[in-house]
């Protein structure tokens, strides 16, 4: 196959990856869009494993390692449950992240070749921060991973003058890249990455649990640079255009997820939130909470004609989606309007809701976006909020010293009741306590969410 | 400090500023209480109860005012009947008083109370904002009035309100009329739809609609657009042809129901006329009419303040204190509105309180402040509206990732822009031509990346990471082109870096498919 024709396969996927991310715009069109996906992967490497620069020897370990590699992939994507989709995405991130660290050594042990000047140092740039950037994906997703397996504590860890001592990773990094560059040899190189594992590490563990959806889209951003700076490494245009697609694409994720919780990015970068109070007092929360009974649960949603359940984390961990799904269908078959408000933030990963409750077949029409729905609440009879507790916490808007001032939150208290499901009158992952429980129309409902929604659906049937 | 409750002197006066329980409770707060001897008899709450709650019972009122800091009082203070004297007169400098004033109804009577150099909160005063509702006495007051408007009224009319099938015959249900659904025309909607009755009810204001419906009444709509919501939740004055077309309404209704229940008042003015005579004469003999507004003037022209007047045939009721007819429970409600302010006024809870000016309910209830007239308050800040949604369509983003804040304003955006451009030429300036060939796809695919991935929706967040997880396996390409390369170690890494982005590809993409499936309508 000549270079032409691989040159036209890579054209071919670079337009297939693009509209396979266009799909992904309407649920009917996504799945089409992933075949478009595949079929651009199938060509991109076929061409390459029939193009010129890969010979016979070559052919036969990449043959076996692909068929190792696959049926890894495919055993972990069919064993993985909904819930666990956060800990997987962050899995593959860190598998793209020390690819792209072994491909850069393996590109600086090949050599500069005849390259001379300008191009010379150039291409040990990009060698330098292929390594770099994937260095610091593969151990920052590997702490995501940990945190949101609960391996490792969700707080974030806030070492003394962190952000010196970032700075200083980073000044280092610098220094030791113009000794790479001028022919300093392998030791500032590994070095380096050492210094960006440390990196990695530390930029993770500072980051708390409920900034975890933005870490996990940023670290996709950083796999889909990784990917670019190979490209640039080894000349290959697919390469750039698939991880700039896959860097921009994280990036516009960290930044919605952002603007869902009012923060900077930098800030969520910086670490240390959940941690530290706001610029003033908080007003203490004064009155009482409501407890409620499954029982009285369902007897309100009988009654309700209109009912929002709001989900949340609390929902993912006590596996109770089909639970939901099955009280659904109960109100609705009895005619009442029962919809879906999911805030953008919800889960620990962007969109991680939507996926439970698609994997529960709630149909997605009645799953409706923050923004579709908080001008609806004042007309809701019932809110069933299930394990969230930072989403729809009203502090958010009415008290600005709140650390959690200007998120925007999920009107609940506005409908006529508000049941909140919890396992106990904990705070959020934000740490910060929530007035929703004191309104007086809020009524608490303690326990697992699995259990407490079993009763209120047996109440139901019953 | 303490506080003292004289005995209400307005004549037919029932209520009572506080209640055992809340004496209770204020004694919780850090304060002493003394109630004027009598005090509570006509809402039905004995002397010996206030002692037994811990307040200790004065029979001097004069020597009551003289030692408490605080006042606590229902009506306005006006001419005392036995001491000879206003009861303004028994206040001085340095202490509160806290009862109804009606400032604006009264300017003499806050000339006089300014003049003492003492502090004065009025309870109709509190501005109407969610976290002063525990502490609105007005809302209380209506409750109760409308409640008791539709007792009344059951108490003339000459018929069941509920309907029934007898041996005897069939009753047919009355039919009540609520004009005007605020807090009292709400409770008067309740209450004669437990009743039994048919209830209907209009106001300008269509915001209520719903709240009408909640109630399980209906909601009577002109034909007409004009919404009457004014400041606060309270209505407005309407446009001339608004007024007519309901003129025309109510005169319909008029020959159709059997109880008129009107609740119309505009701050600040008097209240609107909205039942004519001829309506009343069109009224079935025996139909009641209760007159809420009737101290404001009345909305029927007929009413007589104070008093049941018959015309026509039609009971006409307007009674001014219908709170009071309802002493016990007027008394623990407002009872119970004054001692959430006092808490409000006492942070500490050290028996000690703080006019803070500074807080929103606090500075809309004080009208005088060491004798200074402090009324008006400013407007309320109305935070009702529902809030703008987030811009649907989201703000341009510089290239790179993790901008924030995006410049909005175009002389940063053109800043970012040109300091771009100068980066691009110094960089074109030295790097060869291959290189710059490159930077020029990874510049247009960023571009492409974000005009895509907005159109994402966000339901498919999830999918979305994980298929460009999957696609980022494509660094397997660059393993692909190494594996073949000469050297060992080269070999071994590139072997490792394909199997890695094996993994990706195959578990990004089919846990993708797995996902997708999911979804569906």
């Amino acid at each position: 196959m000549g270079t032409g024709i691989v040159t036209a396969s890579y054209i071919i996927a670079a337009v297939l990856f693009i509209l396979s991310l266009g799909g992904l715009s309407n649920p009917e069109t996504a799945r089409r869009g992933n075949a478009y996906g595949m079929t651009g992967m199938l060509i991109a490497i076929l061409a390459t494993v029939f193009g010129p620069q890969v010979t016979g020897g070559g052919m036969a370990i990449l043959i076996l390692v692909m068929l190792i590699g696959g049926s890894i992939g495919f055993y972990a994507a069919k064993r993985v449950q909904m819930t666990e989709m956060p800990e997987l995405v962050a899995m593959l991130h860190s598998f793209v992240g020390l690819a792209a660290v072994l491909i850069g050594y393996a590109t600086y042990v090949g050599g500069t070749g005849d390259m001379a000047g300008a191009e010379e140092t150039i291409h040990e740039v990009e060698i330098y921060l292929g390594i770099l950037i994937g260095a610091v994906t593969f151990t920052g997703s590997i702490v995501a991973f940990g945190k949101l397996r609960g391996k490792i504590d969700g707080k974030p860890l806030t070492l003394p003058g962190r952000h010196w001592l970032n700075l200083g990773l980073a000044v280092a990094c610098v220094w030791l890249g113009s000794s790479f560059v001028d022919g300093g040899g392998a030791f500032p190189l590994i070095l380096m990455t050492l210094i960006a594992f440390g990196f990695g590490v530390h930029m993770v563990m500072a980051i708390g649990g409920a900034d975890m959806p933005v870490v996990v889209s940023m670290l996709n951003s950083y796999s889909g640079w990784a990917a670019a700076a190979t490209g640039f490494m080894l000349s290959n245009d697919l390469l750039i255009v698939t991880g700039a697609l896959v860097g921009s694409s994280g990036a516009i994720l960290s930044y919605i997820m952002c603007r869902a919780m009012n923060r900077q990015f930098l800030s969520v970068i910086a670490g240390g939130f959940g941690s530290s109070s706001g610029s003033g007092p908080v007003a203490a929360i004064e009155g009482e909470v409501n407890p409620l009974s499954p029982e009285e649960t369902a007897e309100l949603l009988r009654e309700a004609a209109s009912v929002v359940i709001v989900p949340g984390y609390g929902m993912a961990v006590a596996q109770a989606q089909n639970t939901v799904y099955e009280i659904t269908k109960n109100l609705r078959e009895r005619g009442k309007t029962v919809r879906f408000a999911i805030h953008p933030v919800a889960g620990r990963m962007p969109g991680h809701m939507n996926v439970l409750l698609a994997e529960a077949r709630v149909p997605y029409d009645i799953v409706m976006e923050m923004d579709e729905i908080n001008e609806d609440f004042p007309a809701t009879d019932v809110v069933l909020v299930i394990g969230a507790n930072d989403i729809v916490n009203p502090s958010a808007q009415d008290e600005p010293n709140s650390p959690i001032a200007g998120m925007p939150v999920l009107e609940v208290w506005k409908a006529q009741t508000a049941i909140v499901m919890k396992r106990s009158m904990a705070s959020g992952y934000a740490g910060v306590d929530n007035p929703l429980f004191f309104k007086d129309n809020t009524r608490m409902l303690f326990g697992d969410a699995k259990q407490s929604l079993d009763s209120v659906l047996k109440a139901l049937q019953g | 400090m303490k506080i003292a409750v004289p005995r209400e002197v307005h004549a037919g006066e029932r209520r009572v500023a506080t209640t055992p329980d809340v004496v209770k409770q204020v004694i919780k707060l850090g304060f002493e209480i003394s109630v004027e001897a009598g005090a509570g008899a006509a809402a039905n709450y004995a002397d010996e109860a206030y002692v037994e709650a811990g307040a200790s019972i004065v029979a001097d009122t004069r020597a009551l005012w003289s030692g408490a800091d605080i006042i606590f009082k229902v009506r306005a203070p006006e001419a005392h009947p036995t001491l000879g004297c206003h009861e303004a007169e028994l206040l001085r400098a340095g202490q509160t008083l806290i009862s109804f004033i009606w400032p604006g109804q009264n300017p003499d009577l806050m000339e006089k109370l300014a003049a003492t150099g003492a502090n004065v909160l009025a309870m109709d005063s509190v501005p109407r904002i969610s976290r002063a509702q525990k502490m609105d006495a007005l809302s209380s007051m209506a409750n109760i009035a409308g409640y008791r408007a539709i007792v009344e009224a059951a108490g003339v009319f000459g018929r069941f309100f509920t309907g029934q099938i007898t041996a005897a015959g069939k009753v047919p249900p009355a039919k009540v009329l609520i004009i005007g659904a605020g807090v009292a025309g709400l409770a008067a909607i309740g209450t004669a739809k437990s009743m039994g009755a048919i209830v209907r009810a209009f106001d300008t204001r269509l915001e209520v609609k719903e709240q009408v419906h909640s109630m399980d009444a209906e909601f009577l709509e002109l034909d007409f657009k004009e919404e009457g919501g004014g400041s606060g939740g309270y209505a407005k004055t309407m446009s001339d042809e608004f007024i007519k077309a309901e003129m025309a309404l109510f005169a319909e209704q008029a020959r159709e129901v059997d109880i008129i229940v009107t609740t119309a008042l505009i701050p600040g003015k008097p209240a609107p006329k909205l039942i004519t005579a001829e309506m009343v004469a069109s009224m079935r003999n025996g139909s009641v009419i209760v007159d809420l507004a009737s101290e404001q003037g009345g909305n029927c022209e007929l009413t007589v303040p104070g008093e049941i007047a018959v015309r026509h045939g039609v009971s006409i009721i307007g009674y001014a204190d219908l709170p009071s007819r309802l002493a016990t429970q007027a008394s623990q409600l407002y009872a119970t509105n004054l001692r959430h302010l006092l808490t409000e006024l006492s942070p500490a809870k050290d028996g000690n309180i703080v006019i803070n000016m500074q807080d929103e309910a606090i500075r809309g209830a004080t009208v005088i402040n060491e004798g200074s007239i402090t009324w008006p308050p400013p407007p309320p800040t109305l935070s009702a509206a529902p809030k703008k949604a987030a811009s649907a369509a989201p703000p341009p983003k510089a290239h790179g990732h993790g901008h924030a804040a995006p410049p909005s304003n175009p002389v940063t955006t053109l800043a970012v822009m040109a300091v771009g451009a100068l980066a691009l030429w110094g960089l074109g300036s030295v790097a060869p031509a291959a290189f710059m060939s490159h930077f020029t796809v990874f510049v247009l695919a960023v571009f492409v990346g974000y005009q895509v991935i907005w159109n994402v929706t966000p339901a498919l967040h999830t999918p979305l990471m994980s298929v460009t997880n999957a696609i980022s396996g494509i660094i397997v390409i660059g393993a692909l082109l190494q594996i073949s390369t000469e050297g060992f170690i080269i070999t071994v890494l590139a072997a490792a870096a394909i199997l890695l982005a094996t993994i990706n590809i195959a578990g990004g993409f089919l846990v993708t498919q797995r996902m997708l499936r999911m979804f569906q309508k």
